[in-house]
């Protein structure tokens, strides 16, 4: 039997993702001796003609041409995962969806008119069938792995789902947020980092997106009770994982008005 | 050394220095010595030579959604309440791997399972609410018909040393639930913290054995007294109270549609936090760790929580779909079917789910609640 | 009402109650569309003989890798050459037996929970109503009854499923006629070829006659249809404690030590799977519990 073809796409992004792919360090061999890695510019030149098994597509959908791009990949790829939170939610360059993006050009770019870019920076899901979506701002490389795996072995992959404050708890890390009065969005943020912020000390941003059943809008107004300036709240849910729809409708229930909007 | 009535119920004195000899006396009997101390501005229980690894002179404040250690000028070791962290962990560690699985082909497979592997325990300033807990605890995972035995391995090997409480925090309410301030029975030794010396009480032949090398002098009466009106004041001082905690276990699981269930839920954020600070919870799921061939798989055994929203699916639906039935199952199960399933409450009053809350929801706050609703 | 105890459960292993036993598969027998029967054999020939379960109790299954899955054992108690389970492939677990084949081993822990107290019930007369995945639990009755008919009186079974092709162990239905038991098949939807009865199983308790003195019911499958077999059963004067209900809850553990399955004060894998009416009555019908 032949392994299966791997390929691992780039739109709007950082690379993150794709770097913690190359991260696997220990597991990479293993990894390319399971799967055969056709497609890859960021590893490697070499690319192998499609059809491809599995399509691992880091990034947004924020230019037409890549509005494009993403229907002809999906036709090259049977099954199709969402890598990373750009590509689940939008991404950190989704903020431009709460905003007018020319105005935006014109303060950033001296000629604003070289730019094709769309209104939005929008999820895979959102323009094409997504058959998996790996969460995480970068992901969490041991989930690819996972991934890739359960792929392998013809089951669902193990991706647990609940709250931040369950990792922070098992680790024995203290909580921020009581301890320190630092805002966090563990409550409401799907596992998958480890509680990586929380155990440095830091409040955890939500950059996993929304854990599926967590209290969006009461973890929203709890935030904003204690907040050290106004509008750190909605500064910590409009984030990484911001356009999800979730934290969106979280974040419109707390401003209800324009006073505390904050200037991006 | 004096000439001993050293017995099991025997009340003596030692002299604070010589704490760290009743130490180094307990690690030389094989254990090591975990005790309270500070790190990541909490309390939690690490490894403890002596007793400049304690917290002394600190003490901590303590509300809903709250906590802040302080110093508190005084010159004491075992005044600090409990941060996050129980000693649950020790029996019932957050992730324990229970056997491995090797697939030798398509169709085979063996399973060797993990041999319980852990050195002999002494816990140092347990606090009576805490070794309730472990008591509780026992009920759960040591059944007549059933021994958990990674629980009991751990369990069976663990020197336990009471620190009774003179100085309960903010989030306290042992008194209501009838576990503190100090510890009658179950431990190997106890001590009572006073200015001058530690008042020791022997539980066991091997707390006995332990006390018998060190220069112990018969307890004063004017040091059993001023132990007695430290828990006098400590009575009187518990931060939180639940009036009827008898009634609790009938009139909540006759009420399960009381109305401050729907007020809760507009406050819970079912983020799991109380549970897994919750020194009697006991949940816990399984999960598979493939390699990636999948010729090896870890089972391992990781807490769990009844607010987690995956723990009730079951395939076609989920059998407590929200906030509010969460949170019902939570305080029903503490404070009512506990006692049907284990004959005992599952809350030991030590209020470690009003302070690490995120939301700052009260146990007590809300039992009172209840109850108030409830016909009498 | 017959509870977990060391002694029934002589395949659990004290020293170790989370590690599988491995069984083979001897057959599959495809039941209905998604639903199969597995038999299977200990390889520990030892086990095979001390290996004792009751009808209406469940196994863990488990495969390497998938993780576990609470199944019902559908197979005659007495028979100590095999254990049958059925298993609708729903989940991931279960997807994975769907693939399975004889010969392939698979991993048994059990068996759990209580079982339908038929010893108690010599003489009286017996209904049964099952919807869809709901029968398997109770096979293990239909198998102790036509071995022992004469100790009782009537045996109705109501089995209902979704459509005709849906029905499961269609082929022994004639083998349970002749042995004295009364069926009642019915259907949700029929097609072009159903002659039958079509209606929910709740429904057709209409065509009985119960006697309220002697009667006892026994009943698993969709917890809205057992929310309305009790309904019958009441309306004709069955009183609680004779009515006998199998629940599913999310069971990972068996032992009653994981939390998962918790139903009011009841762990179900423990204190269930069957509970009497009276027992749950107090739980039963609030939601979400």
């Amino acid at each position: 039997m032949s392994k299966p073809k791997v390929a691992v796409y780039k739109f709007s992004s950082c690379d993150g993702c794709q770097l913690s792919i190359l991260n696997l360090e220990d597991e990479l061999l293993d990894l390319a001796g399971a799967v055969e890695i056709a497609f890859f510019l960021e590893a490697t030149r070499r690319v192998l003609p499609g059809p491809y098994d599995i399509g691992l597509v880091e990034g947004s959908i924020s230019t037409p041409h890549e509005a494009e791009r993403i229907q002809e990949i999906r036709h090259q790829v049977r099954f199709l995962i969402a890598l990373g939170t750009c590509a689940t939610s939008g991404g950190i360059q989704a903020l431009r969806n709460f905003t007018q993006v020319d105005d935006l050009a014109v303060i950033v770019y001296e000629h604003p008119d070289y730019l094709h870019v769309l209104d939005t920076s929008t999820p895979i899901s959102q323009h094409v069938k997504v058959d998996l979506e790996l969460w995480g701002c970068p992901v969490n490389k041991y989930q690819v792995l996972e991934c890739v795996a359960a792929l392998l072995q013809n089951r669902t992959p193990y991706l647990p789902t609940h709250s931040v404050c369950l990792d922070c708890k098992r680790r024995g890390t203290v909580c921020v947020m009581v301890a320190n009065g630092t805002l966090c969005l563990g409550p409401a943020t799907r596992t998958g980092c480890g509680a990586l912020c929380p155990a440095s000390g830091r409040g955890c941003y939500g950059c996993f997106g929304p854990a599926p059943g967590a209290e969006y809008a009461t973890t929203a107004h709890l935030l904003q009770s204690k907040e050290h300036y106004p509008g750190e709240a909605v500064h910590l849910m409009r984030n990484f994982a911001g356009y999800a729809p979730q934290f969106r409708e979280a974040v419109d229930a707390l401003v209800g008005g324009s006073e505390n909007e904050p200037a991006l | 050394m004096p000439e001993g009535h050293l017995e099991i119920g025997a009340i003596v004195t030692l002299e604070k220095p010589e704490f760290n000899r009743l130490l180094v006396a307990i690690q030389e009997q094989g254990y090591e010595t975990l005790g309270p101390t500070i790190q990541d501005d909490t309390i939690q229980y690490n490894r403890i030579n002596g007793l400049d690894d304690l917290p002394r002179g600190m003490t901590s404040k303590q509300d809903a959604g709250y906590y802040r250690l302080e110093y508190s000028g005084h010159n004491n070791y075992f005044d600090v309440t409990p941060g996050p962290q129980s000693w649950k962990g020790q029996f019932f560690p957050p992730r324990t791997e229970l056997l491995t699985l090797y697939r030798q082909n398509k169709r085979d497979w063996s399973a060797e399972k993990t041999q319980p592997n852990q050195p002999p325990t002494a816990l140092i300033g347990v606090r009576p609410c805490e070794l309730a807990a472990i008591q509780v605890q026992d009920r759960v995972f040591l059944r007549n018909d059933l021994s958990d035995p990674l629980y009991l391995s751990r369990r069976e090997r663990t020197f336990i040393l009471v620190a009774n409480c003179l100085h309960p925090g903010g989030t306290c309410f042992c008194v209501s639930m009838g576990t503190g301030p100090r510890s009658h029975s179950g431990f190997d030794l106890s001590l009572t913290e006073l200015n001058d010396v530690f008042l020791m009480e022997i539980g066991s032949e091997a707390g006995r054995a332990i006390l018998a090398d060190l220069p112990w002098q018969p307890a004063a009466a004017f040091s059993l007294q001023a132990a007695e009106r430290g828990f006098e004041y400590a009575i009187r001082h518990m931060g939180r109270t639940i009036p009827d905690v008898e009634r609790l276990p009938e009139a909540l699981l006759n009420d399960l549609e009381n109305q401050q269930y729907d007020d809760v839920a507009k406050r819970c954020l079912s983020c799991t936090n109380c549970t897994q600070v919750c020194p009697t919870c006991f949940c816990w799921d399984v999960q598979e760790v493939n390699n990636l061939s999948g010729s090896e798989v870890r089972r391992e055994r990781v807490w769990d929580s009844c607010f987690n929203p995956m723990y009730t699916y079951v395939f076609g639906g989920n059998t407590r779909p929200n906030t509010r039935s969460r949170y019902r199952q939570w305080i029903t199960h503490k404070l009512a079917s506990w006692y049907y399933q284990f004959g005992v409450s599952g809350c030991v009053g030590c209020g470690r789910c009003i302070t690490w809350c995120p939301a700052g929801i009260d146990i007590t706050a809300e039992a009172n609640a209840l109850l108030s609703e409830v016909k009498a | 009402m017959t509870a977990y105890s060391p002694q029934q459960t002589a395949a659990i292993s004290l020293v170790s109650p989370m590690l599988p036993f491995r069984a083979e598969i001897l057959s599959v027998q495809p039941e209905a569309p998604l639903v199969s029967t597995y038999w299977m054999r200990f390889l520990d020939p030892e086990l095979r003989t001390s290996y004792q379960f009751k009808p209406g109790q469940f196994n863990m299954l488990s495969i390497p890798g998938m993780g576990e899955a609470a199944i019902s054992i559908s197979s005659d108690s007495n028979d100590h050459q095999r254990v049958g389970h059925t298993v609708r492939f729903v989940g991931n677990v279960t997807n994975a037996i769907s693939r399975l084949k004889a010969g392939d081993v698979i991993g048994v822990r059990g068996p759990f929970g209580t079982s339908w107290p038929l010893e108690d019930h010599h003489g009286k007369d017996i209904f049964i109503a099952a919807g869809g995945i709901g029968l398997p639990p109770l096979r293990p009755i239909l198998y102790q009854v036509m071995a022992q008919r004469n100790n009782f009186g009537r045996v109705v079974v109501i089995y209902g499923a979704r459509t005709p092709d849906d029905l499961q162990f269609t082929r022994e239905y004639k083998a349970w006629e002749e042995a004295g038991i009364e069926l009642i098949i019915t259907v949700d939807r029929g097609d072009e070829k159903w002659t039958g009865l079509v209606g929910v199983v709740p429904l057709m308790f209409y065509r009985l006659r119960m006697d309220p003195r002697k009667s006892v019911v026994y009943t698993c499958g969709p917890e809205i249809m057992i929310r309305f077999v009790i309904f019958e059963a009441l309306a004709r004067r069955i009183t609680p404690d004779q009515i006998y209900v199998s629940m599913e809850r999310n069971m990972r553990c068996g032992l009653g030590l994981c939390g998962h399955c918790q139903l009011g004060p009841y762990f179900v894998c423990k204190d269930g799977p069957v509970f009497t009416y009276e027992q749950l009555q107090p739980y039963f019908n609030v939601e979400d519990l």
